[in-house]
């Protein structure tokens, strides 16, 4: 069904703009054509019909199920939750006091804030659309994995030492649930107001995620990449990791550009490794949870999460090859 | 008067929420002050974790979203 835009592309690249077939600009003109309308299509399909159910899941009801559960069950339950439930990185704060509060370990609330940007539906069905489910499915089940080490390790490096101490002293009230208007009319205001908020919020994101790849994509030749990012370069995954750590983009935004990497011939742990630390370490979602975290327990949370990305990014690139 | 608290980290659906709220009392003549509470400590007391919040005369009424006029009219109520 996602014919439509290629054939989109082909129409516009060499009949309309007459470019010529097979050249350098072609490629990459084609490429940000195609990706450019699936995209945006795709965001505004998914992000619209989520938006007619969003009262299933909410924050609140996710601290209810997760309050007072045992450890190794709690990170489970974080992650997986993580994943499903929308939520937008300026409510992180409250979150994680809310979380916190409620005697959640530390670690399973750091578990829900890593999975939470890395999957979520959107990205599922992009990703899956773009690049194929295989791939997806690894990248979900990596995340997952990712987001679950990670709340042990901060559980078992007892970085709740870390947490600033009025964060403790919090006694919040009766927690507030929120209402919504679940007649099929604000159903569906309410789907069009995120459709809005959300593609205005990220579009940026995706623009230059697409512009890069469709730059990869058509003018840096396979060769390039056959050097310097083949699985024999050991240094090739650590890098993908530390070049994405100062890089932030949101989820979506990054797949055009997995998607021109894959294409060269790069393999999938380093692509997987480069996406997930790109949108999991990111600077300005370090900045929002510095309110609650002193600054050497975001750092060593970096690490944990770096070296957790390089190791994945081997045990792949040795699993499929 | 009734005493209007807008609860929110200041994002922009913080700023609409206070907006909407004021709007719709000017226009329907409720007299109102609206009051912006940022302190993270204050919001968590009212029990608000999706902000934005709405607390009206001490008593948290909205969680979760910029109120649309339905839910703005029965706030006020």
């Amino acid at each position: 069904m996602f014919e439509f835009f290629t054939w989109l592309a082909d129409v516009l690249t060499y009949d309309i703009m007459g470019i010529e077939r097979a050249t350098k600009l072609a490629d990459a003109i084609h490429f940000f054509i195609e990706d450019t309308s699936k995209i945006f299509f795709l965001l505004t399909l998914i992000i619209f019909l989520m938006g007619l159910f969003r009262s299933i899941l909410s924050p609140e009801k996710i601290r209810g199920y997760i309050e007072g559960k045992p450890k190794g069950v709690s990170y489970f339950l974080a992650v997986g939750l993580g994943a499903v439930t929308p939520f937008c990185s300026c409510s992180s704060v409250p979150l994680f006091i809310g979380f916190v509060e409620a005697g959640i370990p530390v670690g399973a609330t750091m578990a829900f804030l890593i999975a939470s940007p890395m999957i979520n539906e959107v990205a599922v069905v992009v990703l899956g659309t773009v690049i194929g489910w295989e791939m997806t499915a690894i990248y979900v089940v990596t995340g997952l994995l990712v987001g679950m080490f990670g709340g042990w390790a901060t559980d078992f490096f007892k970085m709740e030492r870390y947490v600033e101490d009025y964060v403790w002293k919090i006694r919040t009230g009766q927690i507030v649930t929120p209402s919504y208007d679940t007649t099929w009319k604000g159903r569906i205001i309410f789907a069009w107001g995120e459709v809005k908020e959300i593609v205005g919020r990220i579009w940026k994101y995706v623009f230059i995620g697409i512009a890069i790849g469709a730059a990869l994509h058509g003018y840096v030749p396979t060769s390039f990449f056959a050097e310097y990012a083949s699985a024999d370069n050991l240094f090739a995954v650590p890098l993908a990791v530390l070049s994405g750590i100062p890089l932030y983009s949101n989820a979506t935004g990054v797949i055009p550009v997995a998607e021109a990497l894959l294409g060269k011939g790069v393999p999938i742990g380093t692509v997987i490794v480069l996406m997930m630390s790109v949108v999991a370490i990111s600077i300005p979602e370090f900045v929002i949870l510095r309110k609650v975290i002193r600054i050497q327990g975001l750092v060593y949370f970096a690490s944990f999460l770096a070296l957790a990305f390089i190791f994945v990014g081997y045990m792949f690139n040795a699993l499929v090859s | 008067m009734k005493n209007v608290k807008v609860l929110g980290s200041g994002c922009k659906k913080c700023q609409q929420t206070a907006d909407a709220i004021q709007k719709y009392a000017d226009d329907n003549n409720i007299d109102i002050e609206v009051e912006k509470v940022t302190d993270m400590a204050e919001i968590m007391r009212y029990g608000v974790m999706s902000t934005p919040g709405v607390v009206v005369d001490e008593v948290t009424v909205h969680a979760g979203g910029v109120p649309n006029d339905e839910q703005i009219k029965a706030i006020l109520a």
